[in-house]
């Protein structure tokens, strides 16, 4: 049955819920704090989230399945393996599809009534405005500094709430920014830390079911702001720590210094916002150290022939565990107290994951006095990739 | 004062992978001095060279931010916990 609608400024807003609406969300329904008005409410609301990834996956499947009638996914990225680790609305089939894409077609399936739109961008300071505007909504389900920014900045501006999430290993922040009364992202952090100074998921890995946790809590937060029900998160960052499994609370003031939100703001548009965490372009590397380096197949080549080589692995036990090139585990942190280890009179190859931590360890026993060392360009990736295969990589 | 200071999970590598440290200080300031006499790794972390504490990290006093009350100069009770907030964006690899 067709639900009868009313025009408000041009927009046609539902004013009924179908026969197999009501069946869908009874459960919402027979409660006072939702009813067929919060129902409506909810159908009448415009989400769009960012990032479709660990967090957006519970984002837009408990969304979508609330009944928001507009959910908009932004993402420009594609379904990696790694991902299905945590990105639940992705399937095995997916590996290789369009994220924004294969997400629609999931939360379709789950919820055929709402209006789902994917925007396959890279969301930036020329589009944000843009596409936030028709929506009355922002989560913040990125996975990047600059982003963050560039989200609380787009929200500000155009006066929309902004339901923020973070994750790292087992811990995770989550409040609702971008509302008058309360603080914004810059309230909080005013500034990004230097690039290279906090690992990524990659990096520092994580906890596949944290972010179904954290983007789970955005939401609720961005059902109960819809409804109007309940307490907000606004104000207030809510701590997760996973492995203790507690919960804490700190409050969050609006800083009235803010440039951005303040009563003396001095941000009126949106910026370059790489340029301000420091980052250019989106994998722009750390400075490389300029240090000697070893290709995997030049170190192959002189292990053949007999050269005596000695092979340090600067990366951590567990990681030794997955594959390594047999060599000595020296892990980087250690290497300060523990550098009277090596010979310095032996040839060396350090190596690690990728050729990052590896090159720093270089870096540091060259100024140590070791004159013969090498770095092992790209690392044991690198030697999977060119040299022996069956070296698992991860 | 004995003051509990937790250690968020970016930064407990550099602290013996310890989620809190004990502290004996008069103020919020001296606790966290305190943790980087202990954990001396942490310091370039928490502190930029000049001895200012590094602006993507937060400092609370049981709830409250540290900014809005007298920054390092607060004062601390027994049983009072300070908690490091640095910002976390997960994912990434945006270096």
């Amino acid at each position: 049955m067709a639900t009868k609608t009313q025009t408000l400024g041009g927009t046609a807003l539902a004013t009924s819920l179908s026969n197999e609406e009501i069946l869908r969300y009874s459960r919402h329904l027979i409660m006072p704090e939702v009813g067929m008005e919060g129902q409506l409410k909810l159908k009448n609301a415009k989400v769009l989230l960012i990032g479709t990834g660990g967090l957006g996956a519970p984002l837009g499947l408990y969304l979508a399945a609330a009944g928001v009638g507009k959910l908009g996914l932004v993402d420009f990225d594609v379904v990696d393996f790694t991902n299905l680790q945590r990105q639940v609305t992705f399937g095995t089939s997916d590996v290789g599809k369009h994220k924004s894409e294969a997400a629609r077609a999931r939360l379709s399936n789950l919820n055929p009534d709402i209006q789902i739109e994917s925007f396959e961008t890279q969301l930036t300071s020329t589009n944000a405005l843009e596409l936030f505007k028709d929506f009355d909504i922002v989560v913040d389900g990125t996975d990047n500094f600059p982003t963050r920014y560039l989200v609380n900045d787009a929200c500000i501006l155009l006066g929309k709430p902004n339901v923020y999430g973070s994750i790292f290993r087992f811990e995770g922040q989550t409040t609702v920014f971008g509302m008058s009364e309360g603080p914004c992202y810059r309230c909080l952090y005013p500034e990004p830390p230097p690039p290279g100074l906090v690992p990524s998921c990659a990096e520092g890995g994580v906890l596949g079911v944290l972010p179904g946790i954290v983007g789970s809590i955005q939401a609720m937060e961005t059902i109960k702001l819809i409804l109007g029900a309940g307490d907000s998160l606004i104000g207030r960052l809510l701590l997760f720590d996973a492995l203790g499994m507690k919960f804490r609370e700190l409050k969050l003031r609006k800083n009235p210094d803010c440039p951005m939100c303040g009563k003396n703001r001095t941000i009126h548009q949106l910026i370059d916002y790489h340029e301000f965490c420091g980052v250019r372009g989106e994998e722009a590397p750390a400075p490389d150290l300029k240090v000697p380096e070893m290709t995997p197949r030049e170190l192959k080549a002189r292990l053949d022939r007999g050269d005596d080589l000695y092979i340090l692995d600067v990366r951590e036990p567990h990681e030794y565990q997955i594959c390594n090139l047999k060599g000595h585990l020296l892990p980087l942190g250690e290497l300060p107290r523990r550098v009277y280890e090596l010979d310095s009179s032996r040839e060396i190859v350090a190596h690690c994951r990728s050729g990052k931590r590896s090159a720093e360890a270089v870096d540091f026993l060259r100024k140590a006095g070791f004159r013969k060392i090498h770095n092992l360009k790209g690392g044991i990736l690198a030697w999977s990739d060119e040299v022996d295969p069956s070296v698992p990589k991860y | 004062m004995a003051v509990k200071v937790m250690i968020p999970t970016p930064l407990r590598v550099y602290a013996a992978k310890k989620d809190s440290a004990e502290v004996s200080a008069q103020t919020v300031g001296e606790a966290l001095s305190g943790l980087t006499t202990q954990f001396a790794d942490l310091r370039k972390h928490l502190f930029t060279e000049e001895g200012k504490l590094r602006s993507f990290v937060n400092v609370y006093l049981n709830d409250e931010d540290i900014r809005y009350m007298s920054k390092e100069a607060t004062p601390v009770k027994d049983g009072d916990v300070v908690s490091i907030v640095p910002s976390i964006a997960g994912g990434t690899l945006a270096q």
